[in-house]
């Protein structure tokens, strides 16, 4: 229902819908082009001759004997055993969003219904804490943990990424919970119950949609992570975004750039499906903390 | 809540961040007071039939142990921060006397790594910014004039590029406009010169970098805004319209007056991302043109065969400083908030 002020004319409708339209180009483009591409062979998605090489595939065609080839796919996963780096994120993401999550709902909970002074501090503590770039935090790990051999293992990573989101998830579960009526637990306080009874009862059954949004965040926080992980993790236990990177580094000779491309689409295409299923909870995950000022 | 509550809640969260995050501050601290041992030299006497001679050579294995014992280094107190890779005061003060002109003097400083960083770093920072909050707001204004069918899969494709690791956006970016890929080869055409190249030119690389971190962050404020906008009352806009607003004033007079607290939010948290501006480099392959802050920290861990503790950490806490003072204002502004809400 458009009201009165809503109305537009011709010309101004025929401008913001051709603004969108270009704008969409440039947020999608470069992903369709790439996934499009990574179908190809090097010759065609670098192609110097013509870029409509890309689109048909015609060195694709002459090499592989069809329009499309997963050589690039073939090569990145099976050769370069790129699986054994998906997998690694599978478990550093799982164990973080895991262990992020129960301690932030305690902390964030704690936090919301706390009204003294040193829960102001908390916060702004958290907030320099989210502040600080991760890669000056992980200069101060590497010497100690080179000393007491913790380098290089999933865990120690694990924990790090945990801790490094801890200040982020803390401020988003206590803006939740501040949604909760405080009436809710204290009635149950009332009832006889203990201040984790009240929480086990009464506020874990309605936190869901909370705690859903703030571990999409710190999934994307843990699977994007290229400062930590790169440092931190040894060349077995490599994730995939700083695999991605030694791969640029290594080789650049025909077909590999492909098996770069390749993986990049693979990594991609979680986040693409996350997107998918849980737009609504990250646009109102973004909008948490501005709404509330 | 009792304080004993309080605490046993909270203790988790706050053990990770007190071991995880203050502490490696101490330990940033301590390790930038200490440099790199010097390699161990012994004489050794080589005797010919004629004469001897004796020369200089390395003790690997005495290396190796003193290395091995007191891992942190030798003691350099300050000598770090005032050294050629980072403050450079001497060079700074050489560069002011023998330079005749500002400009002249800027050229030098571009020369010394830390300033170099520090430079771009405070570019991309000051220029993302401002770049982000108006195409963000361009963008709201104009998804929300759009028929509510089609709302719904815009915003899911203006979400993809600010959702997609760093690292792999900027690849994606990369592989375009590279002096083979689809933008690249097709600027070469279009200037006619086969060696056009993003890459080669100190500028251009800058200006590669900065509209990536556009592009990236425009969908975070895009967002923000979208928001923003389903709460402003449709009465004011009418009430404007019939007191003879046009369309620009009502957008000037009415929404963006309501934007505003949105607008100090999106700022403080793009200047904290920013500022951290690291993945790009990598992904481009700019370092040669452009390096940040983050990415000397870095480069000084992964870079070379011997990690430079000292110096990454010396970097590490002139960064934290840097984000302190960007953070200053808003911490000021909040302690005010909290003190009159408590009087």
């Amino acid at each position: 229902m458009a009201s009165v002020a809503q109305r537009r004319s011709p010309g101004l409708i025929f401008f913001s819908t051709a603004f969108i339209v270009f704008w969409l180009m440039i947020a999608t483009g470069p992903f369709i082009w790439t996934v499009w591409g990574s179908f190809k062979v090097q010759g065609d998605f670098f192609s110097k001759t013509d870029w409509r090489y890309a689109l048909y595939g015609v060195r694709t065609i002459t090499e592989t004997g069809d329009a499309f080839t997963g050589n690039g796919y073939f090569g990145a996963w099976i050769q370069q055993e790129f699986w054994r780096n998906a997998f690694n994120t599978v478990i550093v993401v799982t164990f973080t969003v895991i262990i992020s999550l129960t301690m932030g709902t305690l902390g964030g909970y704690a936090l919301a219904r706390s009204g003294f002074r040193y829960a102001f501090w908390l916060l702004m503590a958290a907030l320099v804490f989210r502040a600080m770039p991760h890669i000056t935090l992980v200069s101060g790990y590497l010497l100690p943990f080179f000393e007491w051999n913790l380098w290089g293992h999933l865990p120690t990573t694990i924990i790090v990424l945990v801790a490094i989101n801890q200040p982020f998830t803390l401020w988003m579960l206590h803006s939740f919970f501040l949604n909760i009526p405080k009436d809710m637990d204290e009635s149950a306080l009332v009832d006889g119950c203990t201040r984790l009874q009240a929480f086990r009862h009464v506020i874990i059954p309605v936190m869901w949609p909370g705690v859903i949004t703030t571990g999409l965040f710190s999934f994307l926080l843990a699977y994007n992570d290229f400062a930590v992980t790169s440092v931190l993790l040894s060349q077995e236990n490599q994730t995939m975004v700083p695999k991605i990177a030694s791969f640029l580094g290594t080789v650049r000779q025909q077909g590999q750039v492909m098996f770069a491309v390749a993986a990049v689409v693979s990594a991609m295409v979680p986040l693409f499906f996350l997107v998918l299923f849980f737009q609504r909870q990250i646009v109102s995950g973004l909008t948490t903390g501005a709404v509330k000022g | 809540m009792k304080h004993k509550t309080f605490f046993w809640f909270i203790l988790p969260s706050l053990a990770a961040m007190l071991l995880f995050i203050a502490m490696p501050l101490v330990s940033v601290t301590i390790q930038s007071l200490f440099v790199e041992h010097d390699q161990v030299l012994v004489e050794v006497e080589n005797c010919t039939p004629f004469k001897c001679e004796s020369s200089v050579a390395v003790d690997q294995e005495a290396t190796a142990v003193l290395r091995e014992e007191r891992p942190l280094g030798q003691f350099n107190g300050l000598g770090t921060y005032t050294n050629r890779s980072h403050l450079a005061f001497a060079e700074v003060g050489e560069a002011w006397n023998a330079s005749g002109s500002l400009y002249d003097f800027g050229a030098q400083l571009m020369n010394l790594p830390f300033y170099k960083a520090l430079a771009f770093t405070i570019t991309y920072t000051a220029v993302v910014t401002p770049f982000v909050i108006v195409l963000g707001l361009a963008i709201a204004l104009g998804v929300n004039a759009l028929p509510q069918l089609v709302k719904g899969p815009t915003i899911f494709c203006s979400l993809l590029p600010m959702i997609v690791t760093p690292l792999i956006g900027s690849l994606i970016l990369f592989w375009m406009v590279d002096a083979d890929g689809i933008l690249g080869a097709a600027l070469q055409r279009i200037f006619d010169d086969d060696q056009l190249s993003l890459k080669a030119s100190h500028s251009l690389t800058w200006i590669m970098l900065i509209v990536y971190g556009i592009w990236h962050s425009a969908p975070f404020s895009f967002i923000v805004f979208y928001a923003g906008l389903q709460t402003v009352p449709q009465e004011t806009l009418e009430a404007a319209q019939i007191d003879g607003a046009t369309r620009w004033q009502r957008v000037r007079y009415v929404v963006v007056p309501y934007m505003t607290p949105l607008v100090v939010f999106i700022t403080l948290m793009q200047l904290m991302d920013n500022f951290r501006v690291f993945e790009p480099i990598v992904g481009f392959s700019a370092s040669a043109k452009a390096t940040s802050l983050s990415w000397i920290i870095f480069n000084d861990l992964r870079g070379g065969d011997i990690q430079l503790f000292g110096s990454a950490a010396a970097t590490s806490l002139l960064t934290i400083l840097g984000v302190v003072v960007l953070l200053m204002p808003v911490l000021i502004r909040t302690w005010q908030e909290f003190g009159r809400k408590v009087v």
